[in-house]
């Protein structure tokens, strides 16, 4: 053991006495070694906050939307052909196992009013599980509760932009809004959410019980269903859940085998595959180029030792003369190699993280990192050293040391 | 019965070849170095003086015949084997020096200890004391360009008896000094071989030759003539180039 430390410490050095060359040669890998944390960071970052954006979508979030009608080959949008009924909602809530919650929703945009202040906004109404399946929460009082759902009491909950635009910093809650021609109590205010990954204000929202939407807002029709949210019951249930709510529908809409559904089933995670996949893609790409620069760094490397070997020919010999084994000659430029990459590797990890940080500080990004990637990194670059090093130090080692101590 | 030399060849030939030509560089050697002897080769350049060296200090093998040291067959030993047996037995002293650039003198002495495993503390220790027996006391942290030749030279032998060899092979041990630095570098090899090193020494001088008490002439690969003789001494002569100068 003392043994290895003595020919680490030769190896050492042999470095600080070249110490801008050693500097120069670890560039390559200190390049490679940062852009992998950077990339890795990025990748990770970007995914990351892909993932709270889809997060404040729902999770494990599936959306039912009635189908299209083909007029005169002509295909319409969703809602031009058969109409979502409160039936399929019921069925759906009833039949599906690996549902755990179900709302119906309508919407329309129409002008909210208070006093002198007004404000057009998006109206949704729904039951007290759309909060759930949105994963919205209160930031001051209360989501509205079954009864007020069922019966259909003139109550609503604004989203936070709305409160701000009508109340200011005034008190919204027991107040009483205009929605179209409807009077409403505000019973809460929702926690902000943000911008959405399309840029649009998810905090631009009233919502009001469904029953209450159709019978003041939508001419006392409360048959039609504008769209079913749907919640799995975990994330893996997903695709269960989506096979469920098809099946109930088919059945609800007494769809024979051969037919198409009239209906949709989008699922979030679908959307989030793609966008991920798009992620990685990118990621594996900018991947790719780090792989290649420390492939040109442990070249860099390879290079320099065997420039180093040639002009210390001379010291190898009078090591191998005085009777240094093999072994151990091998060993000190191995380990010279080792420690220029790793030390590359290093200086790249910091490099890298401090790249990573500016990085997110600019896009807005978590900052991540993961002890993992940092070890893999450290690991990649130690590797290289022993790969392209044991080719100069082998070389060293097997030279002739009658040879080497005549070389000039 | 006498005790079994320290060095003893028998029939030892060594060939190179240089394309299509054979060269014979030793053409069956036979000789036996005691224990205890200080040994001058000499011989023009080409004689084969190098090669022999060469062999005796396990750096080179030979074509054919045999080399017992201390009564055990090295010629036809593995290069790892070798390696150990240099690393412990024999201190070389080589032409121009060899000292490694830009080290410190003490870690070019410690240098054959760090090869053989010998702990750092007691590497400085070791390094140190050769380094004083040597007279280069406190010049520990100098690297060779900031030592003159003799003081090299010195350095280089402190590195040869640092191991505590049995055999020190001196190759034109004073080629690169003045005539004062050689018989200085003289006494101590002088000095070394009276503390019961075997020392054996290749030289084309036969002015360094008469400081060895048995001059061995190589010509053409063959040893030429072998006698015992009286040896300068290099202290003496030392002492008389003062006088002179004074």
């Amino acid at each position: 053991m003392s043994g290895l430390v003595s020919i680490a410490l030769l190896a050492f050095g042999a470095l600080r006495r070249n110490l801008m060359r050693s500097l120069l040669t670890s560039l390559g890998v200190i390049i490679g070694v940062g852009a992998l944390i950077v990339t890795v960071a990025s990748g990770e970052g970007s995914k990351a906050i892909l993932q709270e954006q889809l997060a404040t979508l729902g999770t494990n979030l599936l959306i039912v939307l009635p189908g299209s009608s083909t007029l005169g080959g002509a295909r319409g949008g969703p809602g031009t052909g058969k109409p979502l009924t409160h039936a399929d909602f019921l069925a759906i809530g009833k039949e599906s196992s690996a549902a755990r919650y179900a709302a119906p929703v309508d919407r329309t945009v129409v002008q909210v009013v208070l006093d002198n202040q007004n404000w057009l906004t998006t109206v949704y109404g729904s039951t007290p599980d759309f909060f759930a399946i949105r994963e919205w929460t209160i930031a001051r009082g209360r989501f509205f509760n079954d009864s007020e759902a069922d019966s259909g009491a003139k109550v609503c909950v604004l989203g936070q932009t709305v409160a701000t635009q009508l109340f200011g910093a005034g008190e919204p809650l027991g107040q009483v809004v205009r929605v179209r021609a409807m009077p409403c109590q505000v019973v809460g205010v929702l926690m902000s959410k943000g911008q959405s990954s399309q840029g649009q204000d998810q905090d631009d929202l009233v919502v009001t019980p469904w029953v209450t939407f159709k019978s003041r807002m939508m001419s006392q029709d409360r048959i039609h269903v504008g769209s079913i949210l749907v919640s799995a019951t975990s994330p893996d249930e997903v695709a269960h859940a989506q096979m469920q709510v098809v099946g109930v529908l088919r059945q609800q809409h007494r769809l024979s085998d051969g037919q198409l559904d009239d209906f949709t089933v989008r699922n979030l995670a679908d959307l989030a595959a793609t966008q991920e996949k798009a992620a990685d893609a990118q990621t594996g790409m900018l991947r790719n180029v780090a792989a290649v620069s420390l492939l040109v760094g442990g070249i860099g490397i390879m290079n320099i030792m065997l420039v180093s070997v040639t002009e210390r020919t001379r010291e190898i010999g009078i090591r191998l003369a005085i009777g240094a084994s093999e072994n151990k000659v091998l060993l000190q430029f191995l380990v010279e190699a080792v420690v220029l990459s790793a030390a590359g590797g290093l200086i790249g990890i910091a490099l890298g993280i401090a790249g990573a940080l500016t990085l997110a500080s600019v896009m807005g990004w978590p900052f991540v990192v993961s002890p993992l990637w940092i070890s893999v990194a450290f690991g990649i670059s130690m590797a290289i050293g022993v790969i392209f090093g044991f080719y100069p130090a082998r070389k060293a080692a097997r030279m002739n040391p009658i040879d080497a101590l005549r070389f000039e | 019965m006498a005790a079994e030399p320290i060095i003893r060849l028998t029939g030892i030939t060594k060939t190179y070849k240089a394309g299509e030509l054979e060269v014979h560089a030793l053409v069956d050697v036979t000789m036996t170095v005691e224990k205890g002897e200080m040994v001058a080769i000499m011989g023009p350049s080409g004689s084969g003086k190098s090669t022999l060296m060469n062999v005796l200090g396990c750096l080179d093998q030979p074509t054919r015949g045999s080399y017992l040291f201390e009564g055990r067959e090295v010629a036809t030993l593995p290069k790892g084997a070798l390696s150990a047996l240099r690393l412990s037995a024999f201190g070389f002293i080589f032409q121009g020096f060899q000292l490694i650039a830009r080290t410190s003198a003490l870690d070019n002495v410690a240098l054959p200890l760090v090869y053989a495993d010998v702990p750092a503390a007691e590497r400085r220790q070791r390094a140190k004391e050769a380094l004083a027996r040597v007279g280069l006391a406190g010049r520990e942290d100098h690297t060779s360009a900031q030592l003159s030749g003799g003081q090299q030279q010195r350095v280089a032998i402190a590195r040869a008896l640092v191991n505590s060899p049995r055999l020190i092979l001196a190759d034109e041990p004073t080629g690169a000094l003045d005539t004062r630095t050689s018989v200085e570098v003289l006494g101590l090899v002088q000095s070394l071989h009276r503390s019961g090193i075997t020392v054996v020494m290749v030289t084309h001088e036969p002015d360094i030759a008469a400081y060895a008490d048995r001059l061995v002439v190589v010509r053409d690969g063959r040893i030429l003539s072998d006698e015992k003789q009286a040896p300068h001494d290099a202290v003496a002569d030392l002492a008389a180039m003062s006088d002179k100068a004074a």
